[in-house]
């Protein structure tokens, strides 16, 4: 039996959010009437010239700078050309060989140590519109009643990562793009929300047996428009190779689409990319180069890189928890809650995570007071004291009075009654059955509308019972 | 009554300003010369007859103007009423000048005839049988013929130059990156420049302080390194001009034309100017293959835009997205766009742009210190305009090199960025001969300068002898 090593590099595409578009003033903005952010230049109107917006170029070089790039002391702008509706010039103003920045890394944590992810370049170019094909099958062109344009997303701009083939796994892959939008987001370029398309993922995979040096032909992969998809579109690109190879056969050189209703991946009609793009400097545009003034002012711009900050945190509550708390944009305020670190980093990363609440809104030093105080409160308490927490005028002392019943005079009737009712029960509990003492608890939990502290119940219930 | 064959853009300027006319009368009288001869002269495309507080003036049809049709000459474009004004054409409105009309051109600028307009060709002037020249021969044959005292043309390889040369008249191409082409129907980026056509270099350096200047919408511009000067000297003084032998010596040049152009060089050393031999041994030999690279590549992807989807002609009937672009742009292109989008194509494609494009890009440097090191001995240099004098409508149609050749002795200076301006020199079989100076990048002044002693002392009558009355 073959063992397969997988081959991955990430195409990554990130809208900046700067205020105006990439060679236009129109304003950049998402979800608008469509069609009521453009002019002459973004529709391509004869005559018209792209003027380069200076914010997106400082970003452009800030995010270049945050993945360790060097960046160019003169880079150009090129035209990449093919037909389509959503490109109104009919060619998109990109960048070829000399991108804004190039040759940098990414230092990807893992519970076993640094991965490095080659980053082969970063470069700046303009999104193209927006195309919705009416009919037919997946929103796809082909078979298409008619198909509409919104040239409001059209010329926003967008920067390119293309990382080295050096991914080996679809949860490696998901992980590094993860970190990636983390990155984004802190350095404030970017909302990187892979459901509005502010980011989007390609993958070129290929696999190889284990020990082979070179690679194999790879094919490029579209379409994995969530964290999830990216693993699960590799995946089953990734079974579908290695089916061809144990079946004797080679894998063919082509784009593929991802279906996430099916879990497939299908090839792309040819019609639908162009293989020869005829790339040719801009010259409407002159070169970029950027002041060294400019390079150092995004440089200093930079803070510690959510890849550092994973390593600090696990040394406080662990790699996963610090991944978890980093990846998900909740360690800035993990560091700023007071209290037992294990504990805090527990109620964020389970029940805090599942309630969608803007971490920057949060005032730390309350969170803090309840999570500390979780232990002698009823859960229904605790959980609706969290969902509280994302009002800013939250007190976690309007809670606290509430204070969970622990006295034994209270509880004991209870409990003597819980014990007499469920003889079955508390005798396999005494035969050494642990779990049936979870059941007794609930049943005191109920009885008194989760207003015991579970922990008390849990000891005095074991005292009880001999145990 | 206003003589508009006579008249200059600045006499037009002085009648207003000493009221003697109104900007109603003066338009008046332009719109009644289009109605006498532009019948016979087709130089415009849309007539708009403003009239206002300045000179009006006529606008190449690849001007944009708000709300006026654009068409570049091209069916593609026919019905196309830009949205906005470029900004040579809200330059000229700013300075007053009310909009004659939008003249004729080759499609796209890619002709030196007008012959390749989808709207039929200009007549010349001098000889309605012959051609204005091209691509800007619609503006030219509007200021000869007296429809309008001053226009603005284009230049990638030699369009203003050219029939400024073959209509009698003055023409400059700037330095690139001095006028805006922002609004501009784009033909080849990194060549076209608007420039004036005019009747004399003073009102040739007015519209070109009109039109110049950096513009926050055009990248590739630049601010003046000086303001422009309205020439005055009538002597060449201390000015030393090279005569590049390849530019004066080539094939195809008419005879009567050399001798023309000789008889200027020697009035220009009457003036006072210092006159020697150069040389630019590679410009002119690799200058047109290197500009047919150049143009049509660039000129491929900037017509690419027209695809049916947002302006313009679209074709008729269903079918899928492939068929629509291939049926708008098989009905809305010319012959001379379609064979310069598939050269362009070609030289652009995988595999070859290295060969082509980027071999023609390291040829266009060569050109380029060819011509500053002429520079380091002369000032100026000189050569004919035009290899030949107005050809007849019809005579190189059928054979697109040999009207590529027309542009021979304007592509090489055009490729290397620098100005150069026409001034007719005098007669060949009685039809104009032009003179082309060409000067180091921004020597705007130095080329007013030289022209206008040049245009004084050789005493050209600017009017074409059908025309003039008794």
């Amino acid at each position: 039996m073959l063992e397969w090593e997988p081959v991955i590099g990430l195409e990554i595409h990130v809208q900046l959010k700067t205020r105006t578009k990439m060679f236009c003033r129109c304003e950049n903005v998402w979800g608008e009437e469509e069609n009521t952010r453009t002019c002459p230049i973004c529709l391509a109107h004869p005559g018209t010239l792209p003027v380069a917006n200076r914010t997106a170029i400082e970003w452009a070089i800030k995010l270049g700078l945050a993945l360790g790039c060097e960046i160019a002391p003169r880079a150009l702008f090129h035209r990449k050309h093919y037909f389509y509706p959503d490109l109104p010039k009919g060619y998109q103003i990109s960048q070829y060989d000399v991108p804004l920045a190039s040759g940098g890394r990414f230092v990807l944590p893992t519970a076993e140590g640094d991965r490095e992810i080659g980053i082969v370049r970063a470069h700046l170019e303009e999104d193209a519109a927006k195309t919705i094909h009416v009919g037919g099958s997946a929103g796809r062109i082909a078979g298409a009643e008619y198909s509409l344009v919104d040239f409001n997303r059209g010329g926003t701009p967008l920067v390119e990562v293309v990382s080295e083939p050096d991914v080996r796994s679809p949860d490696e892959a998901r992980r590094f793009l993860q970190l990636l939008r983390r990155t984004v987001v802190e350095l404030e370029i970017s909302d990187a929300e892979m459901e509005k398309g502010s980011l989007r993922c390609d993958a070129n995979v290929s696999l190889r047996e284990v020990g082979e040096s070179g690679f194999r032909t790879k094919t490029e992969l579209k379409n994995m428009n969530s964290f999830k998809f990216v693993a699960d579109g590799i995946t089953a690109e990734l079974e579908r190779q290695r089916d061809i190879y144990e079946g004797g056969g080679e894998v063919v050189q082509e784009t593929l689409h991802y279906d996430p209703s099916t879990g497939s991946v299908a090839p792309l009609r040819s019609k639908e990319y162009a293989d020869d793009y005829r790339y040719f400097p801009e010259p409407d545009l002159v070169p970029v180069e950027p002041p060294a003034g400019m390079v150092e002012a995004a440089r200093a711009e930079i803070g510690e890189l959510p890849g550092a900050r994973i390593r600090r945190l696990e040394a406080e509550v662990g790699f996963d928890l610090a991944e978890g708390l980093v990846s998900g944009g909740r360690d800035r305020l993990f560091e700023e809650v007071p209290g037992d670190r294990r504990a805090v980093a527990n109620v964020l990363m389970n029940q805090f995570a599942a309630l969608s609440i803007d971490p920057a809104q949060v005032n730390a030093a309350e969170l803090g007071k309840l999570i500390e105080a979780r232990e002698t409160l009823p859960r229904s308490t605790f959980a609706e004291a969290l969902m509280a927490t994302g009002d800013p005028d939250f007190r976690a002392d309007s809670y606290l009075v509430e204070v969970a019943i622990s006295d034994f005079d209270e509880l004991d009737p209870v409990l003597d009654r819980v014990i007499a009712a469920n003889e079955a029960q508390v005798t396999s509990f005494k035969a050494g059955k642990e779990g049936v003492l979870g059941y007794l608890v609930g049943q005191v939990m109920r009885e008194t509308q989760g207003k015991a502290n579970p922990k008390v119940v849990n000891e005095r219930l074991r005292e009880k019972l001999g145990a | 009554m206003i003589d508009t064959l006579r008249l200059t853009a600045e006499d037009a300027a002085g009648l207003l300003e000493r009221k003697e006319v109104s900007g109603e009368e003066l338009t008046r009288a332009y719109m009644d010369a289009i109605d006498e001869r532009d019948g016979e002269l087709h130089a415009y495309l849309h007539v708009v007859g403003e009239s206002g507080t300045g000179v009006p003036i006529a606008h190449k049809d690849l001007v944009t103007t708000k709300g006026i049709p654009t068409t570049a000459g091209s069916r593609i474009l026919e019905g196309y009423i830009p949205v906005f004004d470029s900004t040579v054409a809200a330059r000229c409105k700013e300075a007053g000048l009310p909009i004659l009309g939008k003249t004729n051109m080759d499609e796209f600028a890619m002709g030196s005839s007008t012959e390749n307009s989808a709207y039929g060709p200009s007549h010349n002037p001098w000889d309605p049988d012959r051609v204005p020249g091209g691509s800007s021969g619609g503006s030219a044959a509007a200021v000869a013929g007296g429809l309008a005292p001053w226009a603005l043309g284009s230049d990638t390889g030699g369009s203003i130059k050219q029939p400024a040369s073959l209509c009698g008249l003055v023409g400059l191409r700037p330095t690139y990156g001095t006028v805006s082409r922002y609004g501009i129907v784009a033909f080849a980026s990194s060549l076209d420049q608007i420039g004036p056509i005019t009747k004399t270099v003073r009102d040739c350096a007015r519209l070109y302080e009109v039109i110049a200047g950096r513009d926050g919408c055009d990248s590739t511009t630049v601010d003046l390194p000086e303001p422009v000067q309205i020439p005055t000297a009538e002597d060449l003084q201390g000015i030393r001009i090279g005569i590049p032998k390849e530019l004066n010596e080539a094939e195809g040049i008419e005879p009567g034309v050399s001798e023309q152009v000789q008889k200027a060089i020697a009035l220009a050393e009457g003036l006072g100017a210092e006159v020697g031999e150069t040389t630019l041994p590679r410009s002119v030999d690799y200058g047109l293959a290197c500009y047919y690279l150049v143009a049509p590549a660039e000129a491929s992807s900037n017509l690419a835009r027209y695809d049916g989807v947002r302006y313009g002609h679209r074709a008729a009937g269903d079918g899928d997205l492939t068929a629509l672009y291939e049926r708008t742009r098989w009905e809305g292109f010319g012959a001379e766009p379609k064979r310069r989008i598939l050269i362009g194509t070609y030289a652009l494609s995988a595999g070859y742009y290295e060969a082509y494009y980027g071999q023609a890009q390291k040829v266009r440097t060569m050109i380029a210190q060819e011509h500053a090191a002429a520079f380091e001995q002369f000032d100026l240099l000189v050569s004919p305009t035009s290899p030949t004098v107005a050809f007849r409508i019809g005579e190189k149609a059928e054979n697109p090199l040999a009207m590529y050749l027309s542009d021979l002795l304007t592509i090489p200076s055009n490729m290397a960025g620098l100005p150069g301006l026409s001034i007719p020199c005098g007669l060949s079989e009685d039809l104009p001969v032009g003179l082309q100076l060409i000067g180091p990048q921004f020597s705007e002044n130095l080329l007013f300068r030289t022209g206008h002693a040049l245009e004084r002392a050789l005493g050209f009558d600017f009017v074409p002898e059908r025309l003039r009355h008794a």
